[in-house]
């Protein structure tokens, strides 16, 4: 009889947490587990959004391919500049971060006000961000413009279509991306500067470290972790970019500043291609993982 | 000097005696700067949704407005439905909030605090959420949408939302129910409270400091999004989408743009002025996982 009270309540315990998993792990596999196997199906076939799963759709690899040969699609060039704008990040936008983290963590007068302004743009809605620097980069009218104007690097009259010209758009759409995300990066780093034992920095001052010698020696080493992660972040957030880039450019002017996800969704919402804009997140899935574990190897290898 | 002997000399101390005048007027002359190039945008942005067009246009570009006109504000509220979009962009940030809250706090119950084989498996694969991008369902979801007819509704955000919130709702319930002493679960039990009992009655309450920083961290996500919401609906717009659509890239109506972008900042603003300690620290949350 005992054994089978204690059989009921095991079987019982069993029920409970599976009831307490249950939304979670449903919500959890629906929406996220199964779409990217059903993504990696649905890039193996030519389909538009509605069409079922068929043998005369299904297609190989063939979509894969295209993308990388089709002249239309331009995912070559869309890729390099989003390469091009994590490369950027990587080596403007966080040592910009790292400098402002050193300088207020080593406790400056006000440094709660001064990093609370920095934050602020991460806060913003990206879209807000970009409609504002359209007026700013409006060639005539615009903030940047008229800057120029008043401090005669530029003659006045002279307009620049900022966002207009293949040749200066890539870097004046990027200018925003960097500009909104240095105080993320920054507060990271800011957190780990903070963290690390006064004891440490009071003893390498008596020594007679100076303010660069500990930062180097000291600070950075300690908080490799925390640039690791932001150098993962900053990475697979310009793959992934895509809010901006709509607002200011959509890709344009003739697919200068074109980016994997803004072909995605042309691909699928415009063409109606479901297997291919599938493919691209393939593609981004893929590439994110694929860097993430490139980062973690150099970042280990370092130590 | 016979001061200094008697209260031992902090780190700052070291620090104002060893860093240079000179160098520290420049440091300080740096970061002022970059204040500035962060709040003058938003200055600009806030000024010239009061400036007619005139001025805009030439007379005073970077001033305070010679007048301020409140009208843009009256014609962004009457043509690009202001209410409205805020009326839809609220109702998903907080129904999506409460259910990440209530998912993930019944998930870490039965992750932390009920005993069983596998659940650190299972707590790793839920974690596998934190970097799986929103791209990877983007056209499974919209499928699975349009098939079960809640294209263009709020349920189209909603469930994904919550569902890429849970991984973080998860990860910071962890923290905080790793600090309720196991004791009171085991008192609980003796008084004859089953697990739904100590669930509801004693862990749920204790949470409600981890509930500020889930809701701030998944308010934020959802506020803000853009992808999901352009992609997921058409005629039921959140904020973003909203301002997204009504002004193309050459709208001449400056005044009335900078009044929506004003109107459409000012909340989360408001809030990052009282609870910036907070939010920073949701977003420090997302980063410590490593």
């Amino acid at each position: 009889m005992k054994g089978n009270i204690r059989m009921n309540k095991k079987v019982k315990n069993g029920i409970n947490i599976f009831l307490f998993l249950l939304p979670g792990l449903a919500l959890f596999i629906g929406v996220l587990i199964a779409p990217i196997f059903m993504s990696f199906r649905y890039s193996l076939h030519d389909m538009s959004l509605l069409d079922p799963l068929t043998k005369e759709n299904y297609i190989g690899f063939n979509n894969y391919v295209k993308l990388f040969t089709s002249g239309s699609i331009h995912f070559p060039k869309a890729l390099l500049n989003s390469l091009l704008l994590a490369a950027l990040s990587v080596f403007i936008q966080l040592p910009l971060s790292l400098g402002l983290a050193l300088l207020l963590g080593k406790g400056m007068k006000g440094e709660r006000g001064f990093l609370s302004v920095y934050f602020m743009p991460v806060l913003i809605s990206t879209i807000i961000i970009g409609q504002l620097w359209l007026k700013i980069y409006n060639p005539d009218y615009g903030l940047l413009t008229r800057a120029l104007w008043a401090l005669h690097i530029l003659p006045k009259g002279q307009l620049i279509q900022w966002l207009g010209d293949k040749k200066i758009a890539l870097a004046s759409a990027f200018v925003p991306i960097l500009w909104q995300y240095v105080g993320y990066h920054m507060l990271l780093m800011y957190a780990g500067v903070k963290g690390v034992s006064p004891d440490l920095r009071e003893a390498a001052m008596l020594d007679g470290a100076t303010d660069g010698q500990i930062n180097r020696y000291i600070v950075i080493p300690s908080i490799k972790p925390i640039i690791k992660v932001s150098v993962i972040f900053a990475v697979t957030g310009s793959l992934k970019s895509y809010d901006l880039i709509k607002v200011l450019t959509d890709g344009g002017p003739n697919h200068a500043t074109e980016v994997p996800t803004t072909i995605m969704i042309n691909q699928l919402i415009l063409r109606n291609k479901a297997g291919m804009g599938s493919t691209i997140a393939v593609m981004l899935i893929v590439l994110c993982f694929f860097f993430a574990l490139v980062i973690n190897k150099v970042f280990k290898k370092e130590d | 000097m016979a001061k200094e002997s008697k209260t031992p000399m902090t780190i700052d101390d070291y620090y104002i005696k060893k860093t240079n005048p000179v160098v520290k007027v420049l440091i300080y002359i740096f970061l002022a700067f970059w204040l500035l190039v962060n709040l003058f945008p938003l200055y600009w942005m806030f000024t010239f949704s009061f400036k007619t067009n005139e001025e805009i246009y030439g007379k005073n570009v970077a001033g305070l407005p010679h007048e301020w006109n409140w009208q843009y504000y009256k014609i962004a509220m009457e043509r690009v439905n202001m209410i409205k979009l805020f009326g839809n962009s609220i109702l998903v940030a907080v129904i999506t909030i409460a259910i990440t809250i209530i998912v993930s706090l019944m998930a870490t119950y039965a992750l932390t605090r009920l005993k069983w084989r596998g659940r650190t498996l299972v707590n790793s694969f839920f974690m596998l959420g934190l970097t799986i991008p929103l791209h990877a369902a983007l056209v499974p979801l919209y499928k699975a949408i349009k098939l079960a007819g809640i294209f263009d509704t709020m349920w189209a955000l909603i469930i994904p939302y919550a569902a890429f919130s849970l991984a973080m709702g998860i990860l910071i319930s962890t923290g905080f129910m790793g600090e309720i002493p196991m004791d009171l679960d085991e008192a609980a039990c003796i008084d004859g409270c089953g697990v739904w009992g100590t669930f509801i009655r004693i862990i749920c309450p204790l949470m409600t400091p981890a509930l500020a920083t889930i809701g701030i961290y998944t308010f934020l996500q959802c506020w803000n999004e853009f992808l999901f919401a352009s992609t997921y609906t058409s005629a039921f717009k959140t904020i973003p989408v909203g301002v997204q659509q009504f002004f193309g890239q050459h709208t001449t109506d400056w005044g009335v743009v900078g009044a929506a972008l004003v109107m459409a900042t000012f909340p989360t603003l408001l809030i990052y002025v009282f609870l910036s300690r907070k939010i920073q620290e949701s977003f420090m949350a997302g980063a410590i996982k490593g």
